[in-house]
C-alpha cells in the first residue's frame, strides 16, 4: 500500500520521574520510537502490558509531552491536542452527566460547533455505531459494549484525521468484543479511517490491521513490523479460520518470543484480560 | 406447604420490548406482602395522632403556661393568622434566610471552586476556612452585632455564614475530586482551561454541591433563629422570645411548628432541585430508598 504518511514518530523518547532509594530517578518508557502511518492505513502497536504503548497514544494525542523526538501529521508537527488526532479510551472515559447524545457532541463543543450541525451531526454518528435508540441514555445505564460503541462515536463524531485507540476494547468481555472489532472494521471501511490501534492481544492485532508494529517491553521500541494481507472484508468466521490468518498469528506468536518477553514473567497476557 | 408462592401469570402477549429492552406498560404482580408493608404512611400517621392525643389529654391537666395542649395551639395559630402577625414574622424570617443564603450560595461555590482549582488558594484559605467551620456561629454574633448593628444585615451575615461552610467544603471536595481520566477527554480534543472547567469540572461538582446545600438549609434555618434571638428581635425567632416572655405557650409553639414547617419545605426543595440537577444519579438513589 502506497499513500501519503498521515502520522509520523520520529525517535521519541519519554521517561517519567519516580522516587528511587537513590533519590528521583527517571523510568526510561519509550525509546527511540519511529514508525509512520499512511492515510488510511489501520496498523497496531502490539506488546507486552507496561511497554509503554498506552504512552505513546497519549504522547501522539498531545495529552503527554515526549522528552525527545517530534510527532507529525500531515508533514507538520503536532501541535497541542486537538481534534484532528481523537483518542478512544480504554476505561471509554464517558462524562456520566451526559446521555449518549451529549457524550457524542462533547468534542464538537469543543470545537465550536453550532448546535443544530452538532445535532444532527451527532445523530448521524449514533446511528453509524449502532446506538439508535438509546439517544437519551446515561452511560450507567449502557453496557460496556454500548459505552464503548458511544465513545467511538464520540471520537468519530469530530471527523478527525486518524483515530488513536488505547485498548479500546480491552475492558470488555471476549463476545462484545469480537462484536465491536466487526463494528469497527465496518466504519473503517466505510469512512476510511485512519487508524493507530494500541492492543495486547495479537488475536486483535492480526484480525484487525493492515500492519503491525510488535513493541519491546520496557522501554518500548518497535522491534519488528509485519504486513497482513488479509483480504477484506473481513469477518470473524472466514478470517480467523483461514490458513493466511493462522500463519500471520503465528509469525507474529514468534516474533514476539523472540524479540520481547511477551511470554515470560509473572504477567502473562494473550488471552487472559484482567482489569 | 398450602401457600401458593409461584408467581401470578401476567399477560404479555403481543408486548414486544422496545429498542432498550424494556417492555412496557405491564402490571407488576401483587405483592403478597403485608398491608402495613404497602401502606407504610399508616403507621406514620397513626403515629402522630397517638401522640397528639396523648399530648391533648395530660396538656389539658397541666398548668398551661408549662405545656400547651394542640387544641389550644391551634387556636393561637388561627388568632396569628387573622391578626397578620405570623405571616408578617414569616416573611422577616424568609427576607434574613434568602437573601443569606444566596450569598452563602455564590460566594461558597466561588470560593470552593477557586480553592478546588487552584492549589495556592487552598493551602492559603485551608486554614481559615477549618478554624471557621468548627467555630459554632453564636459565638461570633457579639461580633457581628459590633461590626454590623442589630438590623437586617446582622442577620443576613448570620445566615451567610451558617450556610457558607457546608457549600464551600462540599463545591471544594467535588472540584477536587474531579478523575484526571475526565479531565484528559477534554483536553484530547483540544479544550480550553475555561472549557475544563465549564464541561468538566463544574457538572462534576453539582453532586457534592447539593449534598452541600441540603445540608446549608438546615444551618441556615438554625442560623436565622439565632439571629433573630440575638440582634433586633424580629421574625418567627422574635415570636418565639415575645411569647415565651409573655407566657403565652400557646401562641410559642405557632412560630415553633412554623420553623418546622418551614425547614420540612426547604429541604424537600434542595431535595427536588437535587433531582433536577442530577438526572443521572437517580439509579443510585433509587438503589439508596
Amino acid at each position: 500500500m502506497t499513500g501519503v504518511v498521515a502520522l509520523e514518530v520520529r525517535n521519541v523518547r519519554k521517561l517519567f520521574f519516580q522516587p528511587s532509594p537513590r533519590g528521583p530517578a527517571g523510568l526510561l518508557v519509550l525509546d527511540d520510537v519511529s514508525f509512520s502511518v499512511r492515510e488510511g492505513e489501520f496498523v497496531s502497536a502490539l506488546g507486552p502490558s507496561g511497554c509503554g504503548k498506552t504512552t505513546l497514544a497519549r504522547i501522539i494525542v498531545g495529552l503527554e509531552t515526549a522528552v525527545a523526538g517530534s510527532v507529525m501529521i500531515d508533514n507538520r508537527p503536532a501541535g497541542p491536542p486537538g481534534p484532528d488526532r481523537c483518542l478512544v479510551f480504554q476505561h471509554y472515559a464517558l462524562l456520566p452527566w451526559r446521555t449518549v447524545l451529549g457524550n457524542v457532541e462533547l468534542a464538537m463543543e469543543i470545537q465550536g460547533i453550532p448546535k443544530p450541525e452538532r445535532r444532527e451531526r451527532a445523530r448521524r454518528y449514533v446511528e453509524l455505531v449502532g446506538l439508535t435508540g438509546f439517544e437519551t441514555h446515561y452511560p450507567h445505564q449502557l453496557s460496556g459494549g454500548m459505552q464503548q460503541r458511544t465513545g467511538l462515536a464520540r471520537a468519530l463524531a469530530a471527523e478527525p484525521r486518524m483515530l488513536i485507540m488505547d485498548e479500546p476494547f480491552g475492558a470488555l468481555d471476549a463476545q462484545m468484543r469480537t462484536l465491536l472489532q466487526d463494528e469497527l472494521l465496518r466504519i473503517c471501511e466505510a469512512m476510511r479511517v485512519t487508524v493507530l490501534f494500541v492492543t495486547h492481544s495479537i488475536d486483535e492485532a492480526v484480525y484487525l490491521s493492515d500492519r503491525i508494529l510488535v513493541f519491546s517491553a520496557r522501554p518500548g521500541r518497535p522491534v519488528a513490523e509485519l504486513t497482513v494481507d488479509l483480504p477484506h472484508p473481513r469477518g470473524q468466521e472466514t478470517t480467523r479460520s483461514s490458513h493466511r490468518f493462522i500463519e500471520i498469528r503465528k509469525a507474529v506468536s514468534d516474533v514476539l518470543a523472540e524479540r520481547t518477553d511477551y511470554y515470560r514473567g509473572d504477567r502473562q497476557i494473550g488471552a487472559v484480560h484482567h482489569d | 406447604m398450602g401457600i401458593d408462592r409461584s408467581a401470578p401469570s401476567i399477560t404479555t402477549e403481543g408486548l414486544r420490548p422496545e429498542a432498550d429492552g424494556l417492555i412496557y406498560g405491564l402490571t407488576p404482580p401483587r405483592s403478597d406482602e403485608g398491608f402495613l408493608v404497602r401502606h407504610p404512611s399508616v403507621i406514620r400517621v397513626a403515629s402522630v395522632l397517638a401522640v397528639l392525643v396523648a399530648w391533648e389529654l395530660y396538656g389539658r391537666a397541666l398548668n398551661p403556661v408549662f405545656l400547651s395542649y394542640p387544641i389550644a395551639i391551634a387556636g393561637a395559630l388561627v388568632e396569628l393568622i387573622r391578626n397578620g402577625e405570623l405571616l408578617q414574622a414569616t416573611l422577616q424570617t424568609l427576607r434574613s434566610l434568602v437573601i443569606g443564603f444566596a450569598i452563602a450560595l455564590v460566594v461558597g461555590i466561588g470560593i470552593g471552586f477557586l480553592m478546588g482549582r487552584y492549589r495556592l488558594v487552598s493551602l492559603t484559605l485551608d486554614p481559615f476556612v477549618t478554624a471557621l467551620y468548627n467555630t459554632p456561629s453564636v459565638a461570633l454574633i457579639p461580633l457581628i452585632q459590633l461590626w454590623f448593628g442589630l438590623g437586617v444585615t446582622a442577620k443576613i451575615i448570620i445566615v451567610s455564614m451558617s450556610a457558607f461552610f457546608p457549600i464551600v467544603i462540599n463545591t471544594f471536595a467535588g472540584v477536587h475530586n474531579t478523575s484526571q481520566a475526565l479531565v484528559d477527554v477534554v483536553r484530547a480534543y483540544g479544550a480550553t482551561a475555561r472549557q475544563i472547567s465549564t464541561k468538566v469540572v463544574l457538572p462534576n461538582s453539582v453532586p457534592f454541591i447539593m449534598a452541600g446545600v441540603r445540608l446549608a438549609v438546615g444551618r441556615a434555618v438554625i442560623g436565622v433563629v439565632t439571629a433573630e434571638f440575638f440582634t433586633a428581635i424580629s421574625g418567627l425567632g422574635g415570636l418565639v422570645i415575645v411569647f415565651s416572655n409573655a407566657f403565652a405557650t400557646a401562641k410559642l409553639f405557632v412560630p415553633v411548628l412554623t420553623l418546622i414547617a418551614l425547614g420540612l419545605c426547604l429541604t424537600s426543595l434542595a431535595k427536588w432541585a437535587e433531582r433536577r440537577l442530577t438526572p443521572w444519579k437517580e439509579s443510585e438513589r433509587a438503589a439508596a430508598r
